[in-house]
């Protein structure tokens, strides 16, 4: 198969800098040799590529945008939207690992932490000698973490955390989780490093989406951590979400790569395919369909990079996120499934990568935020009544 | 130690070339531009010779404004400085090489790597060259080399095995695939690029030795024959490929 060329209908290129498309043509070509070739055999076998975690560190894909000072790359939000797509478009897993490590382990850390932490955790998570977890949502509190069960108590020299967490990305990897709990009925977060006593995180088995990626529990059974790990700077709730919003702008670029992946393999499928005597590239129903994945990719690359401009200059909203990461989700999950059809039988096969990503892209769709609840936060910020509440 | 490496912006190796409604030269529009594959692997045995013995990577191109890119994937993988000899006009390989020379001459290096050919034009003729115009000596195709002190040993790939030759810096070299293999430029590599100079310098002309007449796409190829789908087809496979192909 020839090299992937990128989706460029609108010259789009000519919108970004020399480094960002730079940035972004080295991350695809580092996709090109180090993913693709052995994606979908770890995929099958339901396990993260995990040798991929150091050449990835040594590139700077790690907490990019953070500042130089602790080993990052100091980049602006569209060149890091930029190597998000690129990576999804290997795999959603693969991106995940990525958005945890920077948006949801080194972004807080950076944000709520004391200067010992950064000091201590940024460097290290930059060159992916340590690994991080996010650990918000809980069996029963999912939409609703503000009803998170997860139980903080001081004591004279420690604190003490009761209660699980479920759904975890890298949980049995990591090598410290940020962990939000209530402290005082009031959310905070804190440090919590692999090998704690009555601290355990067991891997989740039995997923049909994201198979190579590691998902797991978090268990917390008086586990005590030492006062110093306790983020010092957050405020509720919002803390966390900050991080989700994060990641969710992430997310917004990260599946552009995965439907371009898609519309890229339907369109080349259709061109050699041959029935009824031609290629059903020229079948107008087929016509149709590739019109509509380009038509959605275009609108999305659009309103990603405007999104992000608008991050770099520090102006976006979280309602704004929302919008992009509900959008693009289900545009990338349908464009997949259109995809699919292209292909016929074939489309159900690892040969191609349309099946694995549209997979993948349902667990997109429910995590950092369903899309019903994006849903809900943009109604709200539309209409000014809170439907959730 | 001081290495130069020489740099060339040729067409992405996936590119559709068209020929120009001259005749003689390529359409660039719509082209995507790429750092010569083989001037990439110069670029990462410059890194790796810095490494080793202190020093600096100045990158070298010839060409227009577009030149800068690649210029800046050099300065991202980690050169330190890069100089844009700016004509954007057809020259021969003998007058790229004049004014490669020129420059080289003036930054004077311990070592200048060149790739064994651009992957556009495929003349090959760069090495030597370059070595002739500043009277040093140089050595081809280079698949394994190792300095030490002033006395530099290569291993140049021949016709069925490898020549191994000894001479002294400084010295031209013209790089081989498998001599090591190039990095990824790394987020904050690039980052860095963007603070590092490029000097442009203007470039007196040099009469060309060679001109092109006329370039001509190669014949597409005839349709393939599919013989049959199941083992019943292989005798028939052979029968062809033996009477026809005249293969087997
Ligand atoms: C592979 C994977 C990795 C994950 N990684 C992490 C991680 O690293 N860290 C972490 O903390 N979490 C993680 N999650 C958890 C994820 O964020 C949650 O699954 C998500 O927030 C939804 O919660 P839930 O699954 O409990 O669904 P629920 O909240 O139970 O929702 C079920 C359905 O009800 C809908 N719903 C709920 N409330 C409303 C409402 N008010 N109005 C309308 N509809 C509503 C939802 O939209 C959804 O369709 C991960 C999940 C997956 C699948």
């Amino acid at each position: 198969m020839s090299k992937f060329k990128g989706v460029d209908y609108y010259n789009f290129d000519s919108l970004l800098t020399e480094e960002e498309i730079l940035i972004r043509n080295t991350i695809r070509e580092f996709v090109d040799d180090n993913i693709l070739p052995i994606i979908e055999d770890y995929y099958m076998r339901g396990e993260f590529p995990a040798q991929l975690v150091p050449k990835m560190a040594e590139m700077g894909m790690f907490g990019a945008t953070l500042p130089a000072k602790y080993g990052c790359a100091e980049m602006n939000n569209v060149a890091y939207g930029l190597v998000m797509q690129e990576l999804e478009r290997g795999d959603s897993g693969v991106r995940s690992f990525a958005s945890v490590q920077s948006s949801l382990v080194m972004y807080p850390i950076y944000t709520f932490g004391s200067e010992a932490q950064k000091d201590y955790w940024l460097p290290k998570l930059a060159r992916a000698e340590k690994i991080g977890c996010f650990g918000l949502t809980e069996p029963d509190f999912g939409s609703n973490p503000g009803g998170m069960i997860t139980r903080a108590e001081e004591k004279s020299d420690c604190y003490v955390l009761n209660g699980a967490k479920m759904w975890i990305t890298n949980g049995t990897n990591a090598d410290v989780a940020v962990v939000w709990a209530k402290l005082n009925e009031k959310v905070h977060g804190f440090l919590v490093e692999k090998g704690t006593k009555g601290y355990s995180a067991p891997e989740m088995k039995g997923k049909h989406s994201l198979r190579a990626s590691i998902t797991s529990e978090l268990i917390f059974e008086d586990c005590e951590i030492p006062k110093e790990n306790i983020f010092p700077n957050t405020s509720g709730l919002r803390s966390p979400l900050m991080c989700l919003n994060q990641a969710r702008y992430g997310i917004a670029w990260g599946v552009i790569g995965s439907a371009m992946t898609s519309y890229d393999t339907a369109l080349n499928y259709s061109l050699s395919r041959v029935q009824f005597g031609k290629p059903i590239a020229g079948f107008q129903l087929t016509q149709e369909k590739l019109v509509h994945m380009l038509t959605e990719i275009t609108k999305m690359q659009f309103m990603t990079l405007q999104l992000g401009r608008l991050k770099d200059k520090d102006e976006s909203r979280f309602q704004q996120v929302s919008l992009a990461k509900r959008n693009n989700v289900a545009q990338a999950l349908e464009i997949g499934r259109i995809a699919r059809e292209i292909l016929g039988a074939n489309g159900i096969l690892s040969e191609y990568p349309i099946m694995r990503h549209t997979a993948n892209l349902e667990s997109v769709k429910t995590y950092e935020g369903t899309h019903e609840m994006h849903t809900l936060i943009v109604g709200e910020d539309v209409t000014g009544i809170a439907a959730f509440e | 130690m001081k290495i130069a490496v020489c740099v060339n912006h040729v067409p992405d190796t996936e590119a559709k070339v068209r020929i120009s409604s001259d005749g003689k030269t390529i359409d660039k529009a719509g082209i995507n531009f790429i750092l010569n594959p083989y001037d990439e692997i110069a670029v990462e045995q410059g890194l790796q010779l810095k490494e080793k013995f202190g020093g600096e990577v100045i990158v070298v191109s010839l060409g227009g404004d577009s030149n800068k890119e690649t210029l800046r994937k050099a300065l991202a993988m980690g050169a330190d400085k890069a100089v844009l000899l700016k004509d954007d006009s057809i020259r021969d390989s003998f007058a790229v090489a004049a004014a490669l020379a020129d420059a080289l001459k003036e930054i004077n290096p311990d070592v200048i790597l060149l790739g064994k050919q651009s992957i556009d034009y495929d003349n090959s003729q760069m090495v030597g060259l370059v070595g002739e115009l500043l009277n040093l000596p140089s050595v081809s195709v280079v698949v394994k080399l190792e300095i030490q002190d002033n006395k530099i040993i290569c291993e140049r790939e021949i016709e069925g095995g490898h020549e191994k030759v000894e001479s002294q810096l400084p010295i031209v070299l013209s790089v081989q695939k498998g001599l090591c293999e190039p990095r990824y430029p790394s987020l904050k590599g690039i980052m860095a690029a963007k603070s590092k100079p490029i000097e442009e310098k203007q470039i007196p002309a040099v009469n060309s030795k060679v001109e092109t007449i006329s370039l001509r796409m190669p014949q597409s190829k005839a349709a393939g024959k599919i013989v049959g789908t199941d083992s019943t087809a292989v005798k028939e496979l052979v029968r062809l490929l033996h009477e026809e192909a005249k293969v087997i």
